[in-house]
């Protein structure tokens, strides 16, 4: 079961969070920090999940930003990385057809040129959207949907009505 | 209320609904999108913490103000609600605008009114009370005719939403499983599921439309309802067996790239709804080999299928190979999960690495010879730069842990608990080496230094279980006292050692064990007497009356000295004898006992001794031994870990030498895995421990004879398995030898002493001979099973071959020992005998009349014993006992407790013809021994069960000329301890017996030269003991 979903920048600063399990919001501040922390301290060389109290931390870096999940001892480590793949895809696909300006952000995250303050700011600038998006593909911990045109359809439709 | 609230919100619609007319939206609509840019922007620029508050202060408070006033348009509300989000992603606080999200979810239009309900899921929790705000708003969107609005509320409540409001929806949403969109069925069965796991019972009635939704005709739908299955399965499997066909046939058309094009990811299909079904089939499989057949062969076609070179076919491997082992097994799929896992842990990528160390922990509890297999990488990965790595690698090592490989395992987990500094590492880490070293130790200078270890890292961060069975296990001790003494007694002078560092601080934890233990002080005599002999102050113990109250308490008292240790830390000089001894041992006497110990350090924790060290056997223990501490023994030990840990301190050794001594670890971390293939791999590690063994507790054997035979480890595993290939065909036609055997065995009772290996209950069936003439067998079972008892026995027996006949019929289909007069006076003779039952011990007892007078009402009584339960076989009291006639009681015995020796006892009374009554008493001893049946099981399942058992006892046992071969040694172990041979590979064999009713114990034997090594593994604690020492007095026996 996913636990928490972040996007965490370098810097530390949270650009996305999502809770599967209640937490406190005091201890989702010093929880993010230490979980920045942990995964700034590893090494390409080293393997992307991390034992971290109780749960385990699977993170990818795109650029300067870190996306983390933490889940409990069910999962499979690899099949929740690529899940967070699959997630950034989908982000790619979305922005890169709605905003003519950014096309190129997530693109140019795969061939590792992602300028490190550009895309952060189209998440930003879309928190709300950032998080439809999850919320089709993950509920209460669990992934539901991983189909990118089945994530996107609700939102493309909200758009279009909402620009009529 | 949650109507009248949401009434009044809508009573104030000009507050929130107007749209502001003129040129105010669209001058405001630029300024808040850009508002929660420049945020953004402002607050990625910040360096300090500080900063960042002030400026999350000023825009909250600008917020607060936006959102309550009057002219705020819905779309500004929504960029608000946006910049709230983020406000409290940063972790402060936004409750004021709660209560907006919820109007906007109600009020909103589209994106608004779903930008709403995000923050409304993002804000509450499911016990919020103003969730319940949020139900009138849920149920009006369900009814809506815009189906977007009806996904959106479908979202929210699979998101959050209030448990005693679920009737409120239930029908609403129950009638969208029959929506004509999918997505609207697939949203549906996803706020079902959510119902499901807060309130399962109210879903009870609508597991049919769950069913429904598995046989969708879209894949979504489908998807959606396995997350209930899943759960509900994990639950109770037993209710969805006969869904299994169904989840098959659906991994198939997955597997087979039946899905729409668009259900792949990176041209693999769907994998993640695999990975689902996977979990779902290996639930169900689980131990069920019915069910489980039924998914071979699409497993098969999953690890055959995700061939692709992609992170994400591993996972599903991953998966796959999860599923194959938790299910009921087949060997051939076994065989192919097992290549898989050669697949990742050799993958050079780090992360395929990680994912197959935790396949292989998973699947070694079943299979431990894949440890073996991939042993050279589990060696790297212990020492790989990646501390997770090297975590996920102690994890392994932790579950193969054995009483020959613990001292290296808790070594290595030592070593990384040094390293650590996180405490949930600390704490978990912790508490397995207590584990391990309270079922493995292999001596009391071990288990002390490695518990000294884990008190003073652990210290107060360790679960209170870790001390609390530490103190009891020294207070309560084991079968043997001067055992018991020693421990106590080494773990005192270990903590003198500790206490004399100095600058060193002790958690107050570890300080409270210390004060316990010696607390009371008895076992300190010797040393004192030491002291006063070297000319010490004489003992005076200034603490009488602690100690007199503890011993009235005789309880676990933790804080013996509460007051004295309320500051936490002591330095190892500002605690010394004073306070840790609770005595004023003098300064002379103190350190008379230090000088012992000086040589003992803390980092020494890699002695070995053996699980022995509990065992009942004093014999083989001498008086000067007792008191003196395994010194010596450690210094083998030192060097021998010394060789094995080398490469640690040396980095400029040879690539070669290096190799070597991976090996050499790995020898001393896989021994005690499998079986056949580790002969050569175990070397080393079991000559070490042999050695120790035998210079502490078997005296008679002589060190060095053991390690003659060994082989130095590493032969490369191909040729292994070669060997093992070729050691089944020999066992085979062992087998095909043994049941010729039987044949002719059928024919001639003779061959009984024959070098056969049949199974003794084959033996029952010439019963009638070995009672007429008593076999060898029966000869040698009467000397186990019955030691002398009773000079009386000479007397002979007048009517011995009429009392066999006079046997009650089903005796004669068990073995049973000869009868053997018990006691006798001028009227009547009493003899007994045993009948080894298949489920409990038979006690016949045999009353014949001598004296050619009638008696009348003769009865036997037994007294109650407090190990045994002891029932009478109906059936067997004749009224009358006719003059010259024999009369037989039968009682069966069931063990209630185990013991080794006890004596059953109680008394005949009869009337005689003139009503004279008397009475005469008997009794007869009972081993464990009676109490032993032979366990008839598959090598497989040995091997199962080998693992699944924790009490471990291994010894040489020196072979006599007569049974220099296997074979014959385990024929005899085999008859006279009723142990079941179940195969013999080579030079090894194994074997199994059970204790009645049920508590198996395993021998695993193994010959060299003119030693046999005995392993043996139970369940239960004594077993093993007993057993070995039943096993060494058979062998020196014959």
């Amino acid at each position: 079961m996913i636990k928490f979903f972040l996007m965490v920048n370098k810097q530390g600063q949270t650009r996305l969070s999502k809770y599967y399990e209640h937490v406190d919001i005091n201890k989702r501040t010093l929880l993010e920090t230490e979980v920045v922390k942990s995964c700034l301290s590893r090494s390409n060389e080293q393997c992307s999940f991390i034992e971290y109290k109780d749960f385990k931390l699977i993170y990818r870096q795109y650029a300067a930003l870190f996306i983390v999940v933490g889940v409990n001892d069910t999962e499979n480590e690899m099949a929740i990385y690529e899940f967070i793949h699959n997630f950034v895809e989908v982000l790619d696909e979305y922005f890169s057809r709605v905003s003519e300006l950014d096309v190129s952000f997530f693109n140019t995250v795969f061939h590792g040129t992602w300028q490190a303050h550009s895309s952060p700011y189209q998440i930003m600038f879309n928190l709300d959207k950032v998080h439809i998006i999850l919320d089709e593909m993950v509920l209460n911990g669990c992934i539901v949907e991983t189909n990118r045109a089945r994530i996107l359809a609700p939102l493309l439709i909200l758009d279009k009505m909402s620009e009529s | 209320m949650s109507d009248i609230v949401e009434k009044t919100l809508t009573a104030l619609p000009g507050l929130f609904l107007q749209n502001q007319p003129g040129g105010g939206p669209a001058a405001a609509k630029a300024s808040f999108s850009s508002r929660l840019g420049s945020l953004v922007r402002g607050i990625t620029a910040l360096t300090s913490k500080h900063e960042e508050e002030k400026l999350i202060q000023q825009e909250l408070s600008s917020l607060k103000a936006t959102v309550s006033a009057p002219t705020t348009t819905l779309k500004m509300m929504k960029e608000c609600m946006v910049r709230l989000i983020y406000c409290e992603m940063l972790g402060y606080d936004a409750s004021f605008g709660y209560i907006h999200a919820i109007k906007l979810a109600q009020q909103g239009n589209l994106l608004e009114k779903r930008v709403g309900y995000l923050a409304v899921s993002l804000f509450l929790h499911e016990s919020h009370e103003l969730l319940l705000l949020l139900v009138n708003t849920v149920v009006k969107d369900l009814q809506s005719t815009n189906l977007v609005e009806v996904c959106m509320a479908l979202t929210v409540v699979s998101q959050i939403f209030p448990r005693e409001m679920i009737p409120a929806v239930l029908p609403l949403i129950e009638d969208k499983l029959q929506h004509s969109k999918e997505i609207i069925r697939r949203k549906a069965v996803l706020a079902l599921y959510k119902f499901h796991l807060i309130a399962p019972n109210q879903v009870q009635h609508i597991h049919i439309k769950f069913r429904k939704a598995l046989c969708d005709r879209d894949v979504g739908v489908m998807a959606a309802s396995l997350h209930i299955y899943l759960r509900m399965i994990k639950e109770n499997s037993s209710g969805y067996k006969d869904l299994t066909g169904s989840f098959v046939t659906i991994l198939k058309q997955v597997v087979g790239g039946k899905l729409p094009v668009d259900f792949n990811y990176h041209s693999v299909p769907a994998p993640w709804l695999q990975i689902q079904l996977l979990r779902i089939l290996g639930l169900l499989g689980k131990d069920d080999q019915r069910t489980s057949e039924l998914m071979y062969d699409v497993l098969d076609e999953s690890l055959r299928r995700a061939e692709l070179n992609h992170n994400v076919t591993y996972a599903i491997l991953f998966e796959c190979v999860h599923t194959v082992y938790s299910i009921y097994p087949k060997s051939e799929l076994l065989e192919k999960a097992a290549k898989c896992i050669g697949k990742f842990v050799l993958s050079p990528k780090i992360n395929l690495k990680y994912l197959g160390l935790k396949a292989l922990t998973y699947v070694i509890q079943q299979d431990p010879t894949l440890a073996l297999q991939h042993q050279m990488t589990i060696i790297e990965c212990l020492d790989h730069p990646d501390p997770i790595i090297k975590r996920e690698t102690l994890e392994l090592l932790y579950r193969i842990t054995n009483a020959q490989n613990v001292t290296v395992i808790v070594q290595k987990m030592l070593e990384y608990l040094h390293q650590s500094k996180e405490e949930y590492v600390i704490v978990n880490l912790v508490g397995k080496i207590a584990e391990l070293a309270e079922k493995y130790a292999p001596d009391n200078a071990w288990f002390i230094q490695t518990m000294n270890a884990v008190f003073s890292v652990g210290g107060d961060v360790m679960h209170p279980d870790i001390p609390n069975n530490f103190l009891r296990l020294l207070a309560e001790g084991f079968d043997d006292e001067t055992e018991d003494q020693q421990l106590r007694l080494y773990a005192v002078q270990s903590y003198l050692t500790l206490l004399d560092m100095e600058n060193v601080l002790y958690p107050q934890r570890f300080l409270q064990v210390m004060s316990w233990v010696d607390a009371s002080l008895s076992f300190l005599d010797g040393f004192v007497a030491e002291g006063l002999s070297q000319g010490a102050a004489p003992y005076k113990p200034h603490h009488q009356r602690q100690e007199e109250k503890l011993s009235q308490e005789k309880v676990l008292n933790f804080e013996p000295y509460g007051l004295s240790f309320s500051s936490s830390g002591f330095t190892g000089r500002q605690s010394p004898a004073g306070i840790s001894l609770g005595s004023d041992i003098s300064g002379n006497s103190a350190e008379t006992g230090l000088k012992e110990t000086n040589s003992l350090k803390l980092e020494g924790i890699k002695k070995l001794w053996g699980k022995e060290g509990y065992l009942p056997k004093k014999e083989s223990k001498t008086g000067d031994e007792s008191g003196a501490l395994p010194i010596p023994q450690e210094s083998i030990m030192e060097n021998v870990d010394q060789a094995i840990t080398k490469k640690d301190q040396s980095q400029v050794l040879t690539q070669s030498k290096e190799e070597k001594e991976k090996q050499l670890l790995a020898s001393s971390l896989f021994v005690g895995l499998g079986s056949e293939s580790t002969v050569n791999l175990l070397g080393k590690a079991d000559t070490v421990s042999h050695k120790f063994r035998r210079k502490s507790k078997v005296k008679e054997a002589k060190s060095g004879e053991t390690t003659s035979t060994h082989n130095m480890t590493c032969s490369s595993f191909s040729s292994l398995s070669n060997v093992a290939y070729e050691d089944d065909y020999y066992l085979n036609t062992l087998h095909d030898r043994g049941d010729k055997e039987l044949k002719t065995f059928s024919l001639n009772s003779e061959l009984l002493d024959s070098e056969s290996l049949t199974e003794l209950p084959l033996v029952e069936k010439f019963s009638n001979c070995s009672l007429s003439t008593p076999s060898l067998f029966a000869d040698n079972s009467m000397e186990i099973f019955h030691p002398p008892q009773s000079t009386a026995a000479s007397i002979s027996f007048a009517k011995e071959s009429s009392l066999a006949s006079s046997f009650l019929e089903e005796t004669t289909e068990y073995i049973h020992s000869n009868a053997m007069e018990i006691c006798n006076n001028e009227t009547i003779s009493v003899s007994s005998y045993k009948i080894w039952k298949d489920d409990c011990l038979l006690m016949v007892w045999s009353v014949t009349n001598k004296s050619g007078l009638e008696l009348k009402s003769a009865n036997l009584e037994i007294f109650p014993a407090e190990n045994f339960k002891v029932t009478e076989q109906p059936g067997c009291c004749l009224p009358v006992t006719e003059a010259e006639s024999t009369r037989s009681f039968q009682y069966s015995v069931q063990i209630e407790k185990p013991f080794t020796e006890e004596i059953l006892s109680g008394f005949i009374s009869y009337h005689m013809m003139d009503t004279h009554s008397a009475q005469l008493e008997f009794s007869v001893n009972l081993s464990l021994l009676d109490f032993i049946r032979p366990l008839k099981i598959s090598s497989e399942d040995f091997g199962k069960l080998w693992l699944s058992f924790a009490n471990d006892v291994k010894q040489n046992v020196k072979m006599s000329e007569s049974q220099a071969a296997l074979p014959s040694a385990l024929k005899t172990l085999q008859q006279k301890l009723r142990l079941h041979i179940i195969e013999i590979i080579g030079n090894e064999g194994l074997l199994a017996c059970q204790l009645l009713p049920s508590i198996p114990c395993l021998l695993h034997c193994r010959v060299y030269a003119d030693v046999l090594a005995l392993w043996f593994r139970s369940s239960c604690s004594t077993l093993p003991d007993y057993l070995l020492y039943q096993c060494q007095k058979v062998m020196e026996g014959s």
